[in-house]
């Protein structure tokens, strides 16, 4: 039989929205470090970090060995004035904490950032989709790390910061919504700051790119000065136009 | 374990055949039971290198439609017991080739095999993507010039990204460099990147440098692997390589002309 509250016409609806939430990365299981850390952030940044949401990201920890007490972690994170809201990566001790304190878990997707030294093909993305103007100042996982070649028709995209310790060959496109470091030869095309972060810069130990930009203002091989190509370099923009800047290596 | 082995490189014409027919051969010599597939369906090349392309009566595509058996197909190397080729069909294209078929048959040959050595067609197409997807090895066959090492540099990109260990995300796909074709004197007039050239651009594990040889043709058209050819410097160039990839230290020879060898030697 039909309830009263069914024949309400609209109390309440399920809609499906997606969020940007900061995710915290541990690497120790040190309360003390933790709180004291997470306090240097805070004070740097208090406005960014006020009430804000947080996934706690305890994979990382676990896989090496660290022992984490949510309970702990939890009080420690609330009294610095966060909202943890969910972790990932818990062990089932953890996980089964986590139900207690009635946060939920979340699954480490596949789009997520690869652990660090892992190989990673056409796209390399991140996931913790922060601000990113504050993620350089917090501890989040913002940045992707390359670590094998990126070869010619491959394509890497980080929504962070893009570290590559390998080269970059003629006809590959690394491209971050952050900035670009690259500690090896440049060849291929490289573009920082795609979503218009005109602070954002390329730094590269080689410069022998087919094409640079920063924010959209770009530079082909051909407007590269004899100056600087083959040099350690820095690029950044000053008064939309691209600036190419030694480095002073210092062995 | 077997392992199986992809001779490939983008660019067509570089020397993938011949490789693979010499370090078929030489693995084969070594004592270690070979087989070596032509994937170059449509075209037939290695049975002719090979020199038994007047037995050929079944061919990889029947085998993979099952309308002949591994054993009906596997033909057995005049010159060496250890050594079998299967060979392409001339009559079919590549898309008789499928993913699943060609797994099932390196399966099977992965039993009784030690090494399975793929003889890729060129480009990035299926035929090619096929011959390296299940490889635990690739022997990125280079020319020096610079449109040769930019498809190879390409293809390592695909061997890192679309192979069955990228996808499975297992240990990579061991990738080595052969540089063939090499003639240190056109490398001398600047008309040849040289070695290092080559190196800087790629980044990889140089497994040895084949020399520009006439030994290659005079092999092929006899119908014997040039490594076969023990006094030729192509064929000791393809012994090398074959020692280096068992694990051996073997000094790297023709790289340098001999002349500029002696003189360095003299100092003269
Ligand atoms: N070291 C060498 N010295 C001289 N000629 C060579 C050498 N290596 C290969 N060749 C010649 O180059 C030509 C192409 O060789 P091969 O058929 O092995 O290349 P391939 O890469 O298999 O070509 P395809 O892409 O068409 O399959 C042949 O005529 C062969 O004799
Ligand atoms: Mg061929």
């Amino acid at each position: 039989m039909l309830t009263d509250a069914s024949n309400t016409p609209f109390a309440l609806e399920f809609k499906s929205a997606s969020f940007s939430v900061p995710v915290l990365v541990l690497t120790t299981d040190d309360m003390d470090v933790i709180e004291q850390k997470l306090q240097e952030k805070v004070r740097k940044a208090p406005e960014f970090f006020k009430h804000s949401p947080l996934i706690l990201d305890l994979q990382e920890a676990n896989n090496q060995g660290c022992l984490i007490d949510l309970f702990e972690l939890v009080g420690i994170i609330r009294k610095v004035g966060l909202f943890p809201i969910g972790i990932r990566g818990g062990n089932a001790q953890q996980n089964k904490q986590a139900l207690e304190l009635q946060l939920p878990t979340h699954s480490i997707s596949s789009r997520d950032a690869p652990p660090l030294d892992e190989k990673k093909q056409d796209t390399a993305s991140q996931e913790p989709e922060v601000n990113t103007h504050a993620s350089s100042n917090i501890a989040v996982a913002a940045t992707t790390l390359i670590t094998y070649p990126i070869r010619s028709g491959q394509r890497i995209y980080a929504k962070g910061d893009l570290v590559v310790l390998t080269q970059v060959s003629a006809g590959a496109e690394i491209i971050a919504e952050g900035n670009i470091h690259v500690y090896n030869s440049l060849r291929g095309r490289a573009l920082a700051g795609v979503q218009g972060d005109v602070e954002a810069r390329i730094f590269c130990f080689d410069l022998q790119a087919e094409l640079i930009s920063i924010a959209g203002n770009y530079k082909i091989s051909e407007d590269l000065g004899d100056s600087v190509k083959g040099k350690a370099v820095q690029i950044y923009l000053q008064d939309q136009a691209l600036i190419i800047k030694d480095i002073e290596l210092h062995h | 374990m077997a392992r199986i082995i992809v001779v490939t490189s983008g660019k067509g014409g570089v020397g993938k055949t011949t490789t693979s027919a010499a370090i078929a051969m030489g693995l084969a010599k070594r004592g270690h039971k070979t087989a070596v597939i032509d994937f170059d369906v449509g075209l037939r090349n290695l049975d002719l290198i090979m020199g038994c392309e007047r037995r050929v009566v079944y061919d990889f595509v029947n085998v993979i439609n099952e309308e002949a058996t591994l054993n009906q197909a596997l033909i057995r190397d005049k010159n060496c017991n250890l050594l079998y080729i299967l060979p392409a069909s001339q009559t079919r294209d590549k898309d008789a080739l499928s993913q699943e078929g060609v797994g099932r048959v390196l399966d099977e040959l992965k039993k009784d095999f030690k090494y399975i050595v793929c003889d890729s067609p060129a480009g990035i197409e299926k035929g090619a993507h096929l011959a390296m997807y299940f490889a635990d090895d690739a022997f990125v066959v280079t020319n020096p010039e610079v449109s040769s090492v930019r498809d190879s540099d390409r293809m390592l990109g695909l061997l890192a990204s679309k192979s069955r260990r990228a996808e499975q995300n297992e240990e990579p796909i061991n990738e080595f460099l052969l540089l063939t074709r090499y003639s240190p004197d056109r490398v001398k007039l600047g008309e040849m990147l040289s070695v290092d050239d080559v190196q800087d651009i790629l980044s990889l594990h140089l497994l040895g440098v084949i020399p520009e040889s006439k030994s290659v043709l005079n092999a092929s058209n006899s119908g014997t692997p040039v490594i076969l050819d023990e006094k030729s410097d192509a064929g000791q160039a393809y012994a090398d390589i074959v020692a280096r990839y068992l694990g051996e230290d073997r000094p790297h020879r023709f790289i340098e002309d001999k002349k500029g060898f002696f003189r360095k030697l003299f100092g003269g």
